[in-house]
């Protein structure tokens, strides 16, 4: 057999190996899928990382003074999942490296789907001294698509050829099933997923991917795949075909078939008396395929009763022509009833599959996972005018990776409609304005990340050259990001910001904010008693309202946002009362106080869940009074916070201590602590915004229990830029200080513009 | 089926389908001229008569099938022989300028015509040869064709036909049959392109969806793989030629049945998928392609035919348009595809008369209408 791709291929890999195939020291379980002209390698390892931990001081022992407790950075051990995607043509090379790295692991065997698994067997069996263990190719694609539609937000897309964004991903749907396969290699298979282990094959057809490359290849004497894409891109398909024009001289009207509509494809090429060029005769072959492919999977979602029609298989992969006729074809067929879905991990499925059948004793299925930014290479451009060359190599070695989270993500209950949900209030994808001002912004900071990063690890003189490692990660994932927007997904400020913590964490600052939150807690704990004394000897109206203004003023301490941290930097000592100053008066730009305090004078709530924001002034001094009212209310209140740190966002260890030192100082919250009244729950999340579809498995099952009936987001992260439009099955508060002028505008208002807005779900 | 003749036109009585391909007439001579009639009638008239019917070739590429005239037909109290004669659309201005040469426009007769050309050429057909088409939709005069010829029978056998043990090749009869029940039946129509009618009635029908993968396709394809020139060329290869040395089996991928999903070793997993490895390509004949190409299109046809059939809830699917003349490798097939597929659920059926019903059913209209010629 011959090497497919067709062509010599320089055995240099462009990337030091070392960056592709990471982690390998601690690599077991491989699987290993070889295509046409892919190799997708999997394999499950352990990453050592660098965690922040806090922990409470002996008390009774004071030897440290007035600091609140110990952060001490721990290594810990994560499990991370590698896909590599090379050309057959590095196999072997790739192959020695893999073999030089393994060291001491007790694998045996090594998953292997795809069709070339049967021709590579010996030489993966001889190189890698593990034993090749066949599995079903359907099956593992099927298995691999389930785990990227569970386990990546976004991992579906639209194509639209012509829109301002290419790419229109798709909401994670809480349940994935049923849907349809179209797996278009060589030929077609129509696959019908009903459950994680229940699919069928329910049709399929010879005219598919094999066809257009070797019926293409006679036609054109052109011999690679990619180059017949190529070819066709350029051509006229209306010199080939008889359209239903050249047959009717116009429209079939009484049929609303369309003059431009193809009648028969190569209808025109049955003469001998004129010759046709490559790239006419390409781009009606393509047109034929995938007209007939689209009719097809139309015919078959029709009788299924299914509407999700996944597409994937190599003529697919990520070929923005091919997209865009399959597109084109469905939206044709079903008059638009169902849209064609691709995916942007669809050239993994195999793999992942395989890797998944291989780790079943491990059972993958049971945990919660996450694409890491970092280490993932993201959707190419589909852009046709992008360099071949430059297409070529960028494609040479594709990754990605997924992080196993220590904890099992669900939907919040309390969701109104979880199907539409979606996280994030602007998509940078769509909305070029606002995409170029946050790229230009995340750029702008980053010097500050790097300094605070230095900062928060002086006594490791390394950290300097670790940051500057960072530095250069995350400017070119920006870069990437401005040119490919796409690249994981829909970009918003959410997936910036959890970027760069991917970024951060990839080269260990894991949380460059520590000591800064920790000096910030230890202040305002200070406060803490004399602010609760206070805001006591006010009457009801006053006290309710000074909560409230408590609780933005302590937002505006945000080392999130640049215009605070500016303000921060260079004056330690802006103070909470300067907070309140700084604020807007009321009315405030979004203002429901009114409607919030009339609810107040009601019964008061079962439960709140209020999702906190930053450490320091903002929990201390603003949030903890505010639910010290609600609990005297009789309301039960659980904080959930980050499980991991993010930014200067209070991480839930954090408030363990923090609480702790409170109820040591104030009888209500300690009465609540002991009486299970407060609660404090982690969110699951290391992110500063809040995606309400990925939370903690224990927080929903808290918030199910204890009857909640309240739901309260603070702060930009997760009340504005995430969640601002959010529907709630019950009463809800999100608020926060608008701490960027140019988003201030953008919504209408200045500078710390207030937004406290006050939802009650219709009763209907 | 009864017609029901208003007024008797006058002759000649013609009917046209005009198609992207081929050009297909029925002419109908009247055999029962009287001594009289015979005397009045105009020269012109006599000419075309005595051309059509003398002939079997009509200058390069024009062709009357003769195997498919009727004979003694009765129609609107005449009684004569239908002829059936087809030209490549190609010729469709030669064929107007012998109109005008003949001076058909003196003979006050209406041209009823049909197809996607009758559009397309109606001015052509007036400026040129100062005639007026009467158009009429392709689909209502396929259908009232078919169901007319069904009704006369084909000389006193039935116009239909099946194949009995469609699965086993050595067995596999050509089997007339009659088309009791008719409705509701699939009307695959393959002509250049493919179009699909579920028709529940005489009048009662529609176009459930259509393939631009048809009988011009295969043709193209032919031409540009093989240099051929004609149908029948293309045919003649096409018997000969072997598709397994192009197509790519579930054997050529699995080394036997895919199991998993029950595909049999022998299904086509990818066509032209032998194509893909350049000494493939190189040492492939004309045949083999001729019959890759056939195979292709026509099990492509087929798979959509059925799913339509599975959609609609219909049991009967009708084979007709001009790709399957002459063509038992495409009938058979499509009649194996059927019947396995749907596990003897459903069965192909065929109509001698494939590609003639679009004009059949326009001559009809000739007689129907009322218009003064």
């Amino acid at each position: 057999k011959e090497d497919r791709t067709g062509r010599c291929m320089d055995k240099s890999i462009t990337l030091p190996p070392d960056e592709i195939f990471r982690n390998l020291e601690n690599a077991k379980m491989f699987a290993i899928d070889i295509g046409g002209s892919l190799t997708k390698l999997a394999y499950y390892s352990t990453v050592q990382h660098k965690v922040a931990k806090v922990r409470s001081f002996d008390h009774s022992a004071k030897v440290n003074g007035d600091l609140l407790y110990e952060i001490s950075v721990q290594e810990e051990i994560t499990a991370r999942l590698h896909f590599i995607k090379f050309e057959n043509a590095y196999i072997e090379t790739c192959l020695d490296f893999i073999k030089d790295h393994l060291v001491n692991t007790e694998t045996k065997v090594i998953k292997a789907t795809g069709g070339g698994a049967y021709k590579f067997k010996d030489l993966v069996e001889k190189k890698l001294k593990l034993k090749v263990d066949k599995e079903d190719e359907m099956t593992c694609l099927i298995k691999g698509c389930n785990f990227v539609l569970k386990n990546i937000p976004h991992e579906a897309f639209v194509y639209a050829k012509h829109a301002d964004s290419e790419f229109r991903f798709q909401n994670t749907h809480p349940d994935i099933f049923p849907y349809l396969l179209i797996n278009i290699g060589s030929g077609v298979s129509i696959v019908k997923v009903e459950a994680e282990d229940k699919f069928e094959r329910i049709g399929g057809s010879s005219i598919g991917g094999g066809t257009f490359w070797g019926l293409g290849a006679l036609l054109t004497k052109t011999k690679r795949f990619d180059e017949l894409l190529q070819l066709a891109s350029k051509g006229q398909h209306t010199n080939v075909d008889m359209l239903v024009k050249d047959i009717y001289g116009g429209a079939y009207g009484s049929l609303g078939l369309t003059g431009n509509l193809i009648a028969s494809s190569f209808g025109k090429s049955a003469t001998t008396d004129k010759e046709f060029s490559k790239e006419d005769m390409a781009k009606s072959l393509l047109h034929m395929i995938s007209n007939d492919i689209g009719q097809l999977a139309c015919l078959y979602a029709k009788l299924h009763n299914l509407t999700r029609v996944y597409f994937g298989g190599f003529f697919i992969r990520g070929h923005p022509v091919t997209m865009h006729t399959i597109t084109y074809s469905i939206n044709f067929f079903t008059k638009g009833e169902v849209q064609a879905l691709f995916l942007r991990h669809e050239g993994y499925l195999g793999a992942i599959g395989a890797f998944l059948k291989g780790a079943e004793e491990d059972n993958p299925n049971q945990y919660s996972w996450e694409e890491n930014y970092a280490g993932s290479s993201g959707l190419m451009s589909a852009s046709p005018e992008l360099n071949p060359v430059q297409r070529a190599r960028s494609g040479t070695f594709d990754m990605l990776e997924m992080d196993r989270l220590d904890r099992q993500l669900v939907n919040l209950p309390l969701l109104q409609d979880p199907t539409s949900y979606i996280p994030d209030t602007v998509d940078l994808t769509e909305d070029a304005l606002a995409r170029e001002y946050w790229l230009y912004c995340f750029e702008e900071a980053l010097d500050g990340v790097v300094k605070r990063a230095i900062a928060s690890q002086k006594d490791q003189p390394e950290a300097v050259e670790r940051a500057e490692k960072f530095r250069q990660k995350y400017r070119h994932k920006v870069q990437t990001l401005r040119h490919q927007p796409f690249a994981y997904g829909s970009l918003t400020v959410r997936s910036l910001l959890d970027t760069r913590e991917h970024c951060l964490n990839e080269f260990n600052f894991p949380d460059p904010y520590s000591k800064i939150k920790q000096k910030e807690n230890d202040m305002a704990l200070k406060y803490y008693l004399k602010v609760v004394k206070s805001v006591e000897e006010l009457s009801w109206e006053q006290r309710q309202f000074t909560l409230v203004k408590g609780l933005l003023a302590g937002n505006v301490f945000d080392w999130g946002a640049k215009a605070v941290s500016d303000v921060l930097e260079s004056d330690p000592d802006f103070g909470f009362e300067q907070a309140k100053q700084q604020l807007q008066e009321r009315p405030w730009l979004v203002d429901a106080y009114n409607q919030w305090i009339e609810r107040l004078k009601g019964p008061p709530h079962k439960c709140a869940l209020f999702f906190v924001d930053n450490s320091g002034i903002d929990i201390i001094l603003g949030v903890f009074p505010f639910i010290r009212e609600l609990l005297v209310r009789g309301t039960e209140v659980v904080l959930a916070s980050n499980s991991g740190p993010a930014l200067n966002d209070v991480t839930n260890s954090e408030l363990q201590i923090l609480t702790e030192r409170i109820a040591a100082m104030d009888p209500v919250i300690h009465a609540a602590l002991k009486e299970d009244r407060l609660a404090l729950v982690q969110n699951g999340s290391s992110s500063p915004c809040l995606d309400l579809s990925r939370l903690d498995k224990v927080l929903a099952t808290a918030v199910r229990e204890r009857g909640t009936d309240l739901v309260i987001i603070e702060g930009m992260g997760r009340a504005i830029h995430t969640n601002y439009y959010a529907m709630l099955s019950c009463e809800s508060l999100k608020l926060a200080v608008i701490k960027n002028s140019w988003l201030a505008e953008r919504l209408g208002g200045k500078i710390f513009s207030v937004v406290f807005k006050y939802e009650v779900p219709s009763k209907a | 089926m009864k017609l029901k003749c208003s007024r008797k036109p006058a002759f000649p009585w013609f009917g046209m389908d005009i198609g992207g391909t081929l050009v297909k007439l029925v002419y109908f001579e009247p055999k029962d001229i009287t001594a009289e009639e015979e005397q009045e009638e105009v020269e012109n008239l006599k000419s075309i008569r005595r051309y059509l019917t003398s002939n079997t070739a009509y200058g390069k590429t024009g062709v009357r099938d003769v195997h498919l005239e009727l004979h003694n037909l009765t129609i609107c109290g005449r009684t004569g022989n239908l002829h059936f004669i087809r030209f490549p659309t190609a010729a469709m201005h030669r064929f107007i300028q012998m109109g005008r040469d003949k001076h058909f426009s003196s003979l006050h007769t209406t041209l009823c015509a049909t197809g996607g050309g009758a559009y397309k050429f109606e001015n052509d057909f007036r400026t040129m040869a100062d005639l007026e088409l009467l158009k009429l939709d392709e689909l209502d005069c396929l259908i009232q064709g078919l169901l007319y010829i069904d009704s006369v029978s084909f000389n006193g056998h039935p116009e239909c036909y099946y194949f009995e043990n469609p699965s086993d090749t050595q067995n596999c009869i050509k089997r007339p049959c009659s088309l009791d029940n008719l409705f509701p039946m699939l009307l695959v129509n393959i002509g250049s392109g493919v179009s699909i009618l579920a028709v529940y009635a005489k009048d009662d029908y529609k176009r459930v969806t259509g393939t631009s993968l048809g009988g011009g396709t295969f043709l193209g394809l032919c031409c540009l793989l093989t240099g051929c020139e004609t149908f029948e060329e293309a045919l003649e290869m096409a018997s000969k030629g072997d598709s397994t040395n192009v197509d790519k089996l579930v054997k050529d991928i699995y080394g036997g049945d895919y199991q998993r999903f029950g595909l049999q070793g022998s299904a086509v997993a990818s066509s032209f998928g032998h194509m893909m490895s350049k000494e493939k390509r190189e040492s492939i004949s004309k045949e083999d392609l001729a019959r890759a190409t056939l195979v292709t299109i026509t099990n492509n046809i087929g798979s959509i035919a059925r799913m339509c059939a599975v959609n609609e809830k219909i049991e009967r699917v009708v084979f007709v348009g001009n790709f399957l003349r002459i063509n038992t490798v495409s009938t058979k097939l499509l009649a194996y595809a059927m019947d396995f597929w749907s596990k003897g659920q459903l069965r192909a059926l065929f109509l001698e008369h494939e590609g003639y019903f679009g004009a059949v059913g326009a001559f009809l209209e000739l007689l129907k209408s009322s218009d003064d010629a």
